[in-house]
């Protein structure tokens, strides 16, 4: 194995594939980043059984082969390196960097011991990179980290056409997004569960090219993998990921049909004040929510502790309402809300309430992302 | 330091077993000790009359019952003594209305609060002889000892100056020369490791202590801890009394005859003390962020491991389920001698659930075989000694020992004279548990056994008052 590559577009596909490294590896080869050299180019891939990435790109080729090397170091040494081109080849048990004066010498890994990459399944479809990097963003907001409650660590994606629903919850409060795409066939349809960290460091990392592509393969029994492919530094960046078993409940129907009070407030405000009076709050405390005629007042802290109080202008339609919540939750829908306005859709103090964004106050709400949120209930 | 001693401190005297002795006339003038009797137990109180043998509390009942073999062992009866401290709270509330309950048997009462015309040393020596005697008349002859002075500092070591049924106060601006000969170990917060590191640069003795300077105090002990020890060794003390303390935690542990290793029974376990916390937490209105797992294994190294959720909750299987996550992290394989599961960072609202409460029924499902296992270690003993018991035919009377199929009732109660003792079989049917409030007190007492408020329950931790009953 012998190539020659820019520094720039090794730094990057390097740390793109080792961003999935396992932490604590099962077993040591899995903290391998291997190497290999095609007529293509080269080929950089990490896996931990449960996700796999993959880069190409371009390099000039002297040599074919492989090489299993510490991904964690070879990315530690690439950002380093002086912007030179960088040459590998493969020295014996040993694999030889050079760029400019600077000289490394790795240790390999018995890459005959390293798993074979799942396959790409089949093309599904694609959509625009960016508005899928945004929409996952906003759906993963909600979802749940708790890893002895796996399904709600996923996100549901269901495939129904031309659109595509991402839905998350972590029993507190539900993300839903909608985006459309482009199928491979005009009447797909499917539906998977995809780990939420794996899915918003993927939809993230893909924006580089303007089109990524989706392949889902849920035929198998409980062993289904998403791919998502797009393009990068002159070559193409794929990952897969092992779906989550489990039924995702039915949120859906949790979404209210009606509300009583429709609340519509500068979101930016929003926030600041949010964050202002939930200072005292010792992240402890839950920030109440009074809306009536034009005003909406928020407070924090109880009793003899420190307590704080805001006023701010809001578009109040419907009954007044005082409602609280975890401030932490709220500010975490208001930020994945992207509109300059937010409408807030209550029925009563104790249900939840609806939030989604709007271009100004008098524009219809933009309902693709909707964040449905529970309120606290005080105890005493 | 005030310029007038206001700061009134009252400590029951032997509390649990000065109960005891009122209860069961044949144990008055004799030493007895309550604690854990089963092979692990330790000493909660001694009488003055074990003390004599040198029974102190915290000592393993083991080593207590060798060197008092013919002491009488009692297991305690918690509602019994919730309700005389409830009675004593209520008088101390009546003298002012800011009392500070430490524990079941102590308090802090802060007499600038009790409106009182004189407050010269004569004065309030004058309201704490009242005071012992209305508690010794309140509680049906149990003696407490009171400090009065200028700071809680002072207060709380003149109670114990002259114990017990002792009353001493300390005069303004006597509080230094009072201080200087004791022991370094009467300022409280310096403990065994505190001590000993004073120890090592010479000072034994307040008066020593205040030899040295500030900032070599702060190299010695740290930061936090020295410039607070400056301030105590010169009996400054400002620290005000609080009244209602608020718990910061909310926790359970039991210690278990035998070390267990069975992660199943463990876990059942957890879901049982996540329920009883829990259960308390609803009681009190009061819901937390952090749950924390107490582990003391075979070598008794204790492990304590807690996760913080993103909402409080008072719910049980949430509780139950991160402490079965915090437990897995621990390597119980050698076995587990106390297990705890506590609720901490309390709030006052939950984070309600989008699905209601019906989602995680499906995971205890797998329970019922454990179900046998949990209630063999938990099962207290039937007759447990010194526990309140009423026969059909003889009347009321306490345990005085059981085993081997036997039970020996001692038929006495605190209005009696000391009563004859017979002994029935384990399942004699006319040998019923007494509940607590019949015969023990007077009829026209308001509703006996409900903690005041403010008391902390056991278990409800307030700060430095985490000793575990």
């Amino acid at each position: 194995m012998k190539f020659r590559v820019e520094r720039d577009v090794l730094a990057d596909a390097v740390a793109w594939a080792a961003r999935s490294l396992p932490v604590r590896p099962s077993v040591p080869v899995l903290a391998g980043l291997l190497i290999e050299t095609t007529d293509d180019g080269l080929v950089l891939s990490t896996f931990d059984y449960e996700t796999s990435a993959r880069a190409t790109l371009p390099a000039d080729v002297t040599d074919e082969g492989r090489a299993l090397v510490s991904g964690r170091l070879l990315a530690d040494i690439c950002r380093s390196l002086p912007n030179k081109p960088v040459e590998m080849t493969i020295d014996g048990a040993k694999v030889s960097l050079t760029c400019g004066s600077a000289r490394f010498s790795l240790q390999t890994m018995p890459v005959e011991e390293y798993p074979a990459l799942p396959e790409m399944p089949a093309a599904t479809g694609t959509v625009n990179s960016d508005v899928f990097a945004a929409a996952v963003a906003q759906a993963v907001v909600a979802a749940g980290r708790d890893d002895m409650l796996p399904v709600l660590t996923g996100v549901r994606l269901e495939i129904e056409g031309a659109s595509i629903s991402l839905l998350a919850t972590d029993r507190f409060r539900l993300s839903h997004r909608e985006l459309s795409w482009e199928p491979g066939v005009t009447d797909a349809s499917a539906a998977a569960l995809v780990p939420a960290k794996v899915l918003a460091d993927t939809a993230k990392s893909l924006t580089a090219g303007s089109q990524v592509t989706i392949a889902l393969s849920t035929s198998g029994a409980g062993e289904g993998i998403i791919g998502f492919e797009g393009s990068a530094g002159g070559g193409v960046r794929r990952t897969t990921t092992r779906l989550l078993d489990g039924e995702f409940p039915k949120v859906r129907t949790l979404f209210p049909t009606e509300h009583l009070t429709l609340a519509r407030v500068d979101k930016a405000s929003l926030v600041e004040s949010v964050k202002r009076v939930s200072l005292v709050a010792e992240r402890n405390t839950a920030v109440q929510l009074a809306f009536s005629d034009g005003v909406l007042t928020l407070d924090a802290g109880s009793g003899d502790e420190a307590q704080a109080s805001e006023s701010i202008e809001a578009s109040v339609e419907g009954d007044d309402i005082t409602t609280g919540f975890n401030p932490q939750f709220l500010l975490d829908g208001l930020t994945a809300i992207e509109a300059p306005v937010v409408e807030l859709a209550f029925t009563q103090a104790s249900k939840p309430a609806v939030m989604a964004g709007a271009r100004s106050m008098d524009a219809d709400a933009d309902l693709a992302f909707r964040y449905l949120l529970m309120p606290r209930r005080l105890l005493s | 330091m005030r310029a007038d001693p206001t700061i009134l401190h009252v400590d029951l005297d032997a509390f649990f077993a000065a109960v005891e002795q009122r209860d069961k006339p044949s144990l008055r003038g004799k030493p007895v000790v309550v604690g854990g009797v089963g092979g692990r137990g330790v000493v909660a109180t001694a009488s003055y009359e074990a003390r004599a043998f040198g029974v102190r509390s915290a000592m393993s009942t083991a080593e207590a019952r060798s060197r008092c073999p013919h002491a009488a062992f009692l297991t305690g009866r918690f509602d019994a003594y919730r309700e005389v401290s409830g009675t004593v709270m209520r008088l101390l509330r009546e003298l002012s209305p800011l009392v500070e309950p430490l524990s079941l048997d102590e308090a802090f009462v802060d007499l600038a609060a009790a409106g009182l015309d004189d407050v010269s040393v004569a004065g309030v020596t004058e309201v704490a002889r009242r005071l012992k005697r209305d508690l010794h008349e309140a509680t049906g002859g149990l003696h407490g000892s009171v400090g009065i002075g200028t700071s809680k500092l002072v207060a709380k070591i003149a109670s114990d100056l002259e114990k017990p049924d002792g009353l001493v106060v300390v005069p303004p601006g006597t509080e230094r020369d009072l201080l200087r000969p004791m022991r370094v170990t009467v300022i409280p917060g310096v403990g065994p490791a505190t001590a000993e590191r004073l120890r090592r640069v010479g000072v034994h003795t307040v008066a020593e202590l205040e030899r040295i300077s500030e900032d070599e105090l702060v190299r010695v002990v740290g930061q936090a801890h020295g410039k607070g020890l400056y301030r105590m060794a010169r009996a400054d003390d400002d620290r005000p009394v609080v009244a209602e303390r608020e718990a910061k935690s909310v926790s359970v542990e039991d210690t278990y005859d035998t070390d267990l290793v069975d992660r199943r029974l463990l876990e059942g376990l957890l879901d049982r003390q996540a329920a009883k916390v829990t259960e308390r937490l609803r009681k009190a209105r009061l819901s937390g962020r952090t749950v924390t797992v107490k582990v003391r294994l075979h070598d008794f190294s204790t492990h304590t491991r807690s996760l913080t959720l993103a909402a409080p909750t008072d719910n049980t299987r949430t509780v139950a389920r991160l402490a079965r996550t915090l437990i897995a992290e621990v390597d119980t394989s050698g076995g587990v001698r106390l297990l705890g599961v506590g609720v901490s960072g309390l709030a006052d609202w939950i984070q309600e659930d989008l699905f209601g409460d019906t989602e995680e029924a499906a995971d205890t499902a797998d329970e019922p075989l454990a179900e046998e296992a949990i209630a063999r270690v938990t099962r207290g003993r039937p007759w447990s000694p010194g526990m309140d018991v009423e026969h059909a035919t003889h009347g009321p009377g306490w345990v005085w020992g059981s085993g081997r199929g036997r039970v020996t009732v001692r038929f006495e109660t605190a209005e009696t004279r000391p009563g004859p003792v017979k002994t029935f079989s384990t399942d004699d049917p006319d040998l019923v548990p007494r509940p607590r409030g019949r015969y023990d007190v007077p009829p026209d007492t308001p509703e006996a056994g409900v903690p005041e408020a403010g008391v902390p329950e056991a278990g409800v931790a307030a700060p430095d008052d985490a000793t575990p009953l």
